[in-house]
């Protein structure tokens, strides 16, 4: 199993000086052929994680394995690594296949070689027969594929993206999610996709890394990241949710609006302080009879296929909802959730500590 | 509107006729003229006999000299400044001494290279007799070097300044080493900023006259001391403006030689 681990970072961390701690204590590894996201709010770290690896940056402390081999001290040119870059950094005085073939021709590989290739790359990218292009009479989604083709094909092991959708509409952008994720699976290669879009994460990765200030707060995958956020920064940052805070009173019994509610979380303290996370899909409204909790209708938003509520208990705490059926606004409606529904943070759990809980808990059921 | 738009065109033309048809055309005719006043070609014939050839012909390998040696200073220091945190006032700073007066500069010069100045004196403490170092071609290469080096930096520092610095990483990034990166990239996208560059250096390299004669004490003769000389000591009006034509023609021939290309477009 361990020559299918293709990076390793140990205690990597990355001061610019003394005050500005870029990345604290970074560890983590990553599986051959998988598509990783790293996530994050700017200047949470995750370019700098990218830009270390590629080898632009040396950590200030810690170790950087590629492929078990600890490539602290290689340049990046010698790395098998390759960089999608943000701004594309397609070479102006240089036509598509120029751009192309550049990383080939510095490996002096043979002419007619180099002409097969591109052209492969070309049409891997969608891009058959724009070898003679020049970069300035391409649309934007075209010169991302031209930067992906450069980048694939020097037979990379690891593909770095830093951000390469961010300047593209959101219809180009949703099609070349597909593309990318298409594309990864194909040429079965490591993808390392950084971006502060947490729906092109959660749609495209196979693990997501949710970094804040320089830490990882939280690795897994998508539908895990989504449904069982560490705190209050992850819950918030990925989806929409509703944070409150309330009391773990035992195992399987929580306290919040000033109710009691069965759940399915344990492994706390009894009377432990606690934040409830729920999303707003998982609320439906009823009447205030029917309900668990009474709320006040203040704004109703139609986004197309739900309606977007924003409601308040008597408490004053804000309930999102996105419900299937219409309300009043000003009415007092009721809210219904399962026990599945409510999810249990607790504060300051570390990523470790909160793995070894929700095991522990799972077996004891 | 048109009329407005013309009217504005006015001093325009008039400069341009008043200072660079007329002087242009006086010297077309002036340059057919010979001593005497007569109409005659016997200058342009003259012109490619061996001794004016010999000269043309320096003139461009000292022109060509110093062009180089310029671009070869000014090229990393340029780069060496865009790294550098205040690069703009470091940039200021080397730009600052081209605003003071050429002749001034030269005449500093023959204090700092005299049999009596600072280098002979530190040639002395190492135990060597003094040497002259003025009016010797090391001399004037030297002093035209250090004038034209803010011309070509600024020209260099503004191409490379431009320049998107995600480009060196992506080459870094394809496999180039740095010195590949440089050939292949950072040189071809501030070829440009050289060309201008050169335009700048060479052109008023070959018609120097002032340096070659404070410095270079009249050993090295320019096109630019030939056409002094032919106006102010032969009293040849014809023949002075007949190298000044051949001037003209070089500049033009230049200027075409270090044209910037559209870069995109397919022509």
């Amino acid at each position: 199993m361990a020559n299918d681990i293709i990076i390793r970072f140990d205690n990597v961390t990355k001061f610019y000086d003394s005050q500005t701690k870029v990345l604290q204590d970074v560890s983590f590894e990553l599986e051959r052929g998988k598509f990783y996201t790293l996530l994050g709010p700017s200047g949470c770290g995750k370019t700098t994680i990218l830009r270390i690896i590629a080898g632009f940056e040396k950590p200030t402390t810690g170790n950087v394995y590629i492929n078990g081999k600890y490539v602290n001290d290689v340049p990046a040119n010698d790395r098998q690594v390759n960089t999608v870059f943000q701004d594309y950094a397609l070479f102006p005085h240089l036509n598509v296949f120029g751009n192309v073939a550049f990383g080939l021709r510095i490996k002096k590989v043979k002419e007619s070689e180099i002409k097969f290739r591109v052209a492969e790359a070309l049409k891997f990218v969608n891009l058959p027969g724009y070898e003679n292009r020049e970069i300035t009479e391409m649309s934007g989604g075209q010169r991302q594929r031209v930067a992906i083709a450069r980048a694939i094909i020097n037979d990379p092991e690891v593909i770095l993206l830093d951000e390469p959708l961010s300047a593209l509409d959101l219809k180009l952008r949703t099609e070349m999610q597909y593309e990318l994720r298409e594309l990864q699976q194909r040429l079965g290669k490591t993808f390392i996709f950084v971006t502060h879009d947490q729906e092109e994460a959660l749609a495209m990765s196979d693990e997501i890394f949710v970094l804040n200030e320089g830490i990882i707060q939280q690795s897994g995958t998508p539908v895990d990241i989504y449904d069982e956020p560490i705190n209050r920064f992850v819950a918030d940052f990925i989806g929409e949710s509703n944070i409150v805070e309330g009391v773990m009173l035992e195992d399987y019994k929580v306290k919040f609006a000033g109710k009691v509610f069965d759940c399915v979380d344990g492994g706390m303290k009894n009377n432990e302080k606690i934040d409830v996370v729920i999303r707003p899909e998982d609320l439906q409204i009823t009447s205030p009879e029917a309900g668990k909790i009474g709320v006040t209708v203040d704004t109703q938003l139609f986004r197309g296929v739900h309606y977007e509520l924003s409601t308040y208990d008597k408490d004053g705490n804000e309930w999102l909802v996105h419900s299937l059926k219409k309300a009043e606004v000003g009415a007092q409606v009721g809210l219904d959730f399962d026990p599945e529904a409510i999810h249990i943070m607790r504060l300051n759990e570390t990523e470790e500590e909160f793995d070894a809980r929700i095991e522990a808990y799972t077996n004891e059921v | 509107m048109k009329f407005k738009s013309k009217s504005a065109f006015v001093p325009y033309i008039l400069w341009i006729a008043l200072f660079v048809i007329a002087p242009i055309g006086l010297i077309l005719y002036y340059s057919m003229l010979d001593l005497n006043g007569e109409f005659t070609l016997v200058n342009y014939r003259n012109f490619f006999s061996s001794a004016y050839l010999t000269m043309t012909l320096t003139s461009f390998w000292y022109a060509l000299i110093i062009t180089f040696f310029t671009l070869i200073i000014s090229y990393p220091t340029a780069y060496l400044l865009t790294k550098t945190k205040h690069k703009h006032l470091w940039l200021m700073l080397i730009i600052i001494p081209s605003w003071i007066n050429l002749l001034l500069k030269t005449y500093a010069f023959i204090g700092i290279f005299g049999l009596y100045g600072p280098v002979n004196a530190i040639v002395e403490m190492f135990g060597f007799d003094p040497t002259q170092i003025l009016f010797t071609d090391f001399s004037f290469v030297f002093v035209a070097v250090y004038i034209f080096i803010p011309f070509m930096i600024i020209p260099i520092f503004n191409a490379l300044d431009k320049m998107n610095p995600s480009l060196i990483y992506a080459a870094r990034d394809l496999g180039a080493s740095p010195l590949t990166t440089f050939r292949r990239v950072i040189f071809p996208l501030t070829i440009e900023g050289v060309k201008s560059g050169i335009q700048v250096t060479f052109i008023p390299a070959l018609s120097l006259f002032m340096i070659t004669r404070l410095i270079a004490g009249n050993k090295v003769i320019t096109l630019g001391t030939a056409i002094e000389q032919q106006f102010l000591v032969a009293q040849n009006w014809g023949m002075g403006s007949t190298i000044a034509v051949f001037l003209i023609l070089i500049m033009f021939a230049i200027m075409r030689f270090t044209r910037t290309k559209k870069k995109g477009g397919r022509a």
